[in-house]
């Protein structure tokens, strides 16, 4: 099928073509700190060269309960259900900003535990559905 | 049936052919626009921003799926060397890239009553806007280098090396932390969107896909056309 020409060209490709995959990889690699748009808060505990100054984000999901309006501001945390972290904010809220739903806050560390942020975005999960189906699924969970 | 695509065939098929899916898009933008701003119900927690949905992810797949075809076919290409591999690509490309155009848009206005914010650098959204730049690289290539030949390697290569973007694209949201939230519709699980959305999204989707291929039809009988004229002389 492939003549002799053809199947020099196909092989000059293939190399080429792997030469850029283990180039691309290799840069992934050393840019994997950027790439990752937040850590969950496993990470930042985990994490061995924290900079206090550095603004970072943090996502996971809003504890239930945990959500503490104050008058200017906001305290919640937020968790990986494996590790938390208490968050402070003044300024706006997303609409879709609420407890048990996913949350990225962008700001500062105060120190391994408590975190202020400067901007909160919402994070939604990919399920997608109209407002009976969740309520016929909490009566049959309740 | 790859016969139909030489170059003589589509001049005779284009008319009739192009007729017959101009009324298929109309029945299906119809029926899919009905469908997704009027009859299926708003989302539980976004309410009825998830209609935005409705464009946005069918023109993100046809965007991947353009290009994934463009960078196939100029690796059949400059194996091959078969004629009018090219022109099909050429004329493939520019909808692909308003198909990405439209995705970055349209998500953008979805991020802003959702996410609040109207973008951010996440693994997702980056990799689309590098893609929307291959589109234009491979584009230009086609417009600005004069020699017919010339314009063919550097465009499939290009093509080609964009090909490696596609599956970070696709894998992004699973391979890092991002913003943009985790496929709905996979191969592997069912998907988690309730079928009263599904319905209009895959109505959208082939709508969108017989628009494609009344323009992608016609700029493949112009290129077809201008290419005859250029090799008569």
């Amino acid at each position: 099928m492939l003549g002799k020409k053809a199947k020099k060209r196909a092989i000059f490709l293939a190399l080429l073509l792997l030469l850029f995959v283990v180039t691309i990889f290799l840069i992934f690699k050393s840019l994997e700190e950027n790439i990752v748009y937040f850590f969950t808060p496993s990470e930042i505990y985990n994490k061995q060269n924290i900079s206090f100054n550095k603004t970072i984000r943090v996502g996971g999901l809003v504890k239930d309960n945990s959500i503490i309006k104050e008058q200017n501001s906001v305290k919640f945390i937020i968790t990986d259900f494996k590790k938390e972290i208490i968050v402070s904010y003044s300024g706006l809220i997303p609409n879709l900003f609420s407890e048990g739903k996913g949350v990225i806050a962008e700001g500062k560390l105060k120190d391994k535990k408590y975190f202020v942020a400067e901007k909160i975005l919402a994070k939604h999960d990919e399920n997608y559905m109209p407002p009976e189906v969740t309520k016929a699924l909490e009566k049959t969970n309740n | 049936m790859f016969k139909n695509f030489l170059p003589n065939k589509i001049l005779s098929l284009s008319n009739n052919l192009l007729n017959s899916l101009l009324v298929y898009l109309i029945l299906a933008m119809f029926l899919g626009l009905i469908y997704s701003l009027y009859i299926s119900p708003p989302d539980y927690i976004q309410g009825d921003s998830v209609r935005i949905m409705y464009v946005h992810v069918p023109s993100s797949f046809i965007s991947l799926a353009c290009f994934g075809i463009i960078g196939i076919a100029s690796i059949l290409n400059l194996v091959f060397k078969i004629k009018f591999i090219p022109l099909m690509s050429k004329s493939l490309a520019p909808v692909g890239c308003t198909f990405t155009l439209i995705s970055i848009v349209t998500g953008s206005l979805w991020g802003k009553p959702t996410w609040g914010t109207w973008w951010a650098w996440d693994a997702r959204l980056t990799s689309m806007v590098i893609l929307l730049l291959f589109y234009f690289g491979y584009i230009f290539v086609w417009k600005f280098v004069s020699s017919f030949n010339k314009a063919n390697k550097i465009s499939s290569i290009i093509a080609i090396i964009g090909l490696l973007n596609l599956p970070v694209i696709k894998y992004s949201v699973d391979w890092w932390s991002t913003l943009h939230q985790p496929s709905s519709i996979t191969l592997t699980s069912a998907p988690t969107i309730h079928y009263s959305m599904l319905i209009p999204l895959v109505i959208m989707l082939i709508g969108m896909i017989i628009y494609l291929l009344i323009i992608f039809l016609m700029k493949y009988k112009t290129e077809t056309i201008k290419f005859k004229i250029k090799n008569k002389k």
